[in-house]
């Protein structure tokens, strides 16, 4: 499930990270209709996203079906450095979840 | 007997056993996870939402938070947003878009190590205002943008 998310995190000014990351995923609303079929596409979207600085929560998003296809996510921290790690995991609305993580440079 | 318990232990470390938990029906991700509000989510009055998410629905406009989208967006689907706040100690943002079926789109919990930058894409059914809502010190501050959709991105 690694390739569900890309992760991209650098060191900027005073020991701030910048964290740009792509999370795979349909976010479907539940309210799309299957064109061919006529039928309601179900519900399927990530619910909580969480970002963590060598095993530190920095940031937790809690996303609804309001939340683009393929989620884009930016964010800075501080007391950071080249070579911590960052990991991103989320848990959708059906229990699936994935995590990945990245080398700060 | 033992044969189901040794698959039921198998499937439990092999995908962890809240997932198994969710799928067997006996806990909604709501009740595992730092809950997630579902009640927030589903309203469909701003004002109710941020009641459920910060106890608390009153905002003040405030210029130390800015919301950057676009003026126009072609696709309502994906609409890039960025929230700069130099607000201290701001706990969330919050991304709200009034004219959706549900306003709330997404809360960022801030840790204290997190700056006040958040940059996501968010679906808006058609034109309306995108609001922020900063929580810090106990109190909502809010900014707003107006973004003109030419195709809505909902759906239905």
């Amino acid at each position: 499930m690694a390739n569900n998310i890309k992760i991209r995190a650098w060191m900027g000014d005073g020991g701030r990270a910048t964290v740009k990351a792509i999370l795979f995923h349909p976010m479907e609303t539940g309210l799309r209709k299957d064109k061919a079929t006529g039928k309601v596409i179900e519900a399927h979207y990530i619910t909580e996203v969480k970002c963590e600085h060598n095993g530190k929560n920095v940031l937790t998003c809690l996303w609804g079906p309001g939340v683009s296809k393929n989620p884009f996510l930016s964010f800075r921290f501080k007391d950071a450095k080249a070579g911590d790690t960052l990991k991103i995991s989320w848990v959708d609305n059906k229990g699936g979840t994935a995590s990945n993580s990245a080398k700060i440079s | 007997m033992t044969n189901s318990r040794r698959t039921f232990l198998k499937a439990s470390m092999a995908t962890g056993s809240i997932a198994v938990a969710i799928g067997a029906g006996l806990l909604t991700p709501g009740s595992v996870l730092a809950a997630w509000p579902k009640n927030a989510f589903d309203a469909k009055k701003m004002d109710e939402a941020l009641k459920v998410l910060n106890g608390m629905s009153n905002t003040e406009d405030s210029n130390k938070i800015t919301v950057e989208a676009p003026d126009i967006a072609e696709n309502g689907a994906v609409v890039s947003v960025t929230v700069k706040t130099s607000i201290p100690n701001a706990e969330n943002i919050t991304l709200l878009v009034p004219e959706n079926a549900s306003p709330l789109a997404a809360s960022y919990i801030l840790s204290k190590q997190a700056d006040g930058f958040i940059t996501g894409r968010i679906k808006m059914r058609k034109t309306s205002d995108v609001i922020a809502v900063v929580k810090a010190g106990g109190k909502l501050m809010s900014a707003k943008k107006p973004v003109k959709v030419t195709l809505g991105g909902c759906g239905g």
